[in-house]
């Protein structure tokens, strides 16, 4: 537990927590991003420095965008009037305060992980690499495929619009 | 001796700290490589807004800002004491805060702009021995850091409750995922050859030299296409004539830093030259050798001068781009990107895997240089025959 | 092929860029408080008052007939008639003004007055570096600042001064012709008197006087 650590878990925590509470749903997004950056540090501090700059590349710098572009599109900048929590979130909290200790109390009492922690594995970027190119070549592969079709569907539904426009338009001018 | 000279600000940083204790090393060495930073690249910035004044007014044939040097002597420094008046001005200013805008983004808005801009800093090799962090995943650092400034982006443009300053940012973010892309692919060819993400590496790998001639990575095929890549690239990442949509004075005032006045505008500005030094020192490193000399005969001369004057060659280029091009419209910059750039950035991928590959003679050149030119020809063509010039459709507006 | 334009624009740039340092005619622009370009010759700024001669008290044209004072769209020119006279360039005995202010942060340089001035006497300045810390005193103009001879209005506008002088001196012509004929006909009234005299005092005698014509008048 070293102090930085502290921070950033402070950060991160402080950030979900806005992230669900805030009226402005831009803000929410926001504080988002700052959660997202505070994992990032976390993922730093345990040295997996290719999950880390993937999670800012990625997390802060695409899927925080979009969420706000979707935000921006949807919605009005109005924020609601009344607040985001419903009348019963005592009851909430307390029930999920409830099921969560439950839970981690079946989990460490588990005998299916074992009790003492094996040494932590030197993931440099290079090693990821390596594996990525080696052992999990495969399903690096078939996830490639999945997103450029995913890509391209994108693209073609982006293009459909765009194509009975043109036809409508040369039926017009005929 | 030239190499003492080389070496001086690796020697004075541990002169300096040897006086420290112990325990405080690491942070007091960190402490005055940020400081470095802090002094050497705004110094640069206070220049260059002088000097691309200056250089836009030659190409428009009038003399550039020549009055103000030294304070209170006839001595006018040709105009370079310019930058010390328009500091105070920015720093003196009102700062306006428009009533409707949302306050804590708004201000926090410039300071997120320019901390990754700082922090992406710690990685570049400015000299031999001359880098902050020697990060072993240094470029990976470097483009995950500057996807951070879309957020400040967005920030300072949706929080001035202004339309202007709201387009500015959606054409910003726009265009910065856009060129991210072909920037990024054009690196990767780097990475593919060195075999390293450290750019420290990068540069040793340039630095060596046959008949007096640097292998610099812009002096191979696929390195002078991907340079290329990278410069349009960075031009539009760092949001530059013809790629400064948006910022266009002429359309939206300043795009998303319209509503910023006083020391916070300054900051928007020093956090964009910031930028584009900083994505012009990563360009250097890949391609131009970084810190080495061009020619075996003038290695004496020290590295970090090697550095700063590649940059501040690059700059003059940016800043002749910027006197010459007109603004492109969006659906160009957008067909720019996506229709040739990206796949010349691809096929460069394939050409520098075929470099790495075939064994180094007169043909891997034939080959990739048929290859590269075959593909630019083909596309050069494609988007240029794609230019629809007819009557503008407005789709929503009609 | 694509880029060939832009590396021709390149080119007439970085022509520019050097050319100005090379060739001075390049430059469009001059270095403004040490250089100045040459005026256009119907410059107008301000209006001043043109005075003859090296006194510009005895010189000035003005006659305080206040026609700009009221033709002065912004009511800018302030004039105060004198009470006693004094001769204007033509010899005759003339009101000169007292006090003639031009407001100069109100004037809009129409140039009204100096069209409907029958003494050619107000005309337009090209002076523009009138900038001043006061801009209450500073910037309104007296008599004896805007008195300048007419060599300067010659110097400045040689083309209207020209006409200018030239209704001056028909005028000039006209009253000193008129004053001739006034004086040749005073001589002949003065000689009348006399025959008149002579032939009263002559008359006993009853000598017969032959009249000589009178003098005709040029």
């Amino acid at each position: 537990m070293s102090p930085f650590f502290v921070i950033t878990g402070i950060v991160t925590l402080l950030g979900a927590a806005f992230a669900m509470s805030l009226r402005n749903l831009v803000h929410c997004a926001l504080a988002m991003a700052v959660a997202f950056s505070g994992i990032a540090a976390l993922y730093l501090q345990l040295d997996a420095q290719f999950v880390g700059f993937a999670e800012i590349l990625v997390y802060v710098g695409a899927i925080a965008i979009l969420i706000v572009f979707a935000i921006l599109l949807t919605r009005s900048g109005e924020a609601p009037e009344k607040s985001v929590l419903t009348s019963g979130w005592m009851a909430g909290i307390a029930v999920s305060a409830m099921v969560f200790t439950m839970l981690g109390w079946a989990v460490l009492n588990s005998s299916a992980i074992p009790k003492e922690t094996s040494p932590a594995p030197v993931a440099t970027v290079r090693n990821v690499g390596d594996a990525l190119m080696t052992r999990f070549v495969l399903p690096l592969e078939i996830i490639g495929l999945v997103l450029t079709a995913a890509m391209i569907g994108a693209v073609i539904i982006a293009l459909k619009e765009d194509s009975q426009k043109s036809k409508s338009e040369d039926g017009g001018q005929q | 001796m030239f190499d003492k000279l080389d070496q001086i600000f690796v020697t004075a940083l541990h002169w300096l700290v040897s006086y420290v204790p112990e325990m405080l090393r690491p942070v007091v060495s960190a402490m005055i490589c940020i400081a470095f930073v802090m002094a050497v690249f705004p110094g640069v910035f206070a220049i260059t807004t002088v000097l691309e004044r200056k250089i836009l007014g030659r190409i428009q044939n009038r003399y550039g800002p020549n009055r103000v040097g030294i304070p209170f002597t006839k001595i006018r420094l040709c105009g370079f004491g310019q930058f010390i008046p328009d500091g105070i001005k920015s720093l003196t200013k009102e700062d306006i805060v428009p009533r409707a805008a949302d306050k804590v983004v708004h201000f926090l808005a410039p300071v997120v702009m320019l901390i990754p801009v700082l922090v992406s800093y710690a990685v570049l090799p400015f000299g031999k021995h001359m880098t902050i962090t020697d990060y072993d995943a240094g470029l990976l650092f470097f483009f995950a850091v500057g996807g951070a400034v879309e957020v400040s982006v967005f920030m300072a443009g949706w929080s001035s409750r202004n339309k202007y300053s709201l387009l500015g940012a959606m054409r910003a973010i726009a265009q910065m995922v856009s060129y991210e892309i072909p920037l990024i692919l054009s690196a990767v060819t780097v990475v593919m050859v060195v075999g390293s993400l450290n750019l420290s590496e990068i540069v040793k790998h340039q630095n060596n030299y046959t008949f007096g001639i640097a292998h610099w990575h812009v002096f191979t095929p696929w390195g002078l296409v991907g340079f290329v890549l990278f410069f349009i690239a960075s031009l539009a990442e760092s949001n530059r004539t013809p790629f400064d949509l948006p910022e266009a004075e002429s359309e939206i005032i300043a795009g998303y830093f319209t509503e910023y006045s006083g020391f916070k505008f300054a900051l928007f500005f020093l956090g964009e030259y910031l930028g584009m030094f900083a994505i012009i020192g990563l360009g250097i490193t890949l391609f131009l050798g970084g810190w080495t000399s061009p020619v075996s005969f003038l290695t004496w001369i020290p590295s970090y001068v090697w550095f700063l004057s590649k940059l501040m060659a690059i700059v003059f280029v940016f800043i002749w781009i910027r006197g010459t091009l007109p603004r492109l419209r969006m659906d160009q910059l957008m067909n720019f990107a996506w229709k040739f750039m990206l796949p010349l950035a691809l096929i460069n991928i394939l050409v520098a895997g075929i470099w790495h590959y075939m064994a180094a003679d007169w043909q891997r050149w034939l080959v990739c240089s048929a290859i590269i030119f075959g593909a630019y020809a083909i596309l050069g063509r494609g988007l240029m025959q794609n230019q629809n010039f007819g009557k503008r459709i407005y789709r929503y507006a009609e | 092929m694509l880029g060939e334009q832009i590396i021709k624009g390149m080119a007439v740039t970085a022509r520019n860029f050097f050319g100005s340092y090379v060739s001075k005619e390049r430059l469009t622009t001059v270095q403004y408080p040490e250089e100045h370009l040459a005026q256009k010759e119907n410059t107008r700024q301000f209006p001043f008052l043109v005075y003859d001669g090296d006194d510009w008290e005895k010189g000035l044209r003005c006659v305080a007939c206040q026609i700009c004072e009221k033709e002065c769209p912004p009511k800018c020119i302030y004039i105060v008639k004198s009470k006693d006279k004094k001769p204007d360039y033509k010899g005759q005995p003339q009101i000169y003004p007292a006090t003639v202010d031009i407001d100069i942060s109100v004037c809009m340089s129409c140039q009204i007055c100096v069209e409907v001035c029958p003494f050619e006497s107000i005309k337009m300045d090209t002076k523009f570096e009138l900038s001043t810390d006061d801009r209450f005193g500073g910037l309104l103009l007296t008599k004896d600042k805007l008195a300048k001879p007419n060599s300067y209005y010659q110097q400045m506008h040689p083309h209207d001064a020209a006409e200018s002088d030239a209704v001056i001196a028909a005028e000039k012509a006209k009253a000193e012709a008129k004053a001739k004929a006034a004086a040749e006909a005073k001589i002949k009234a003065d000689a009348e008197a006399k025959a008149k005299a002579a032939a009263a005092a002559a008359a006993p005698i009853a000598a017969p006087v032959p009249t000589t014509p009178p003098p005709t008048a040029k």
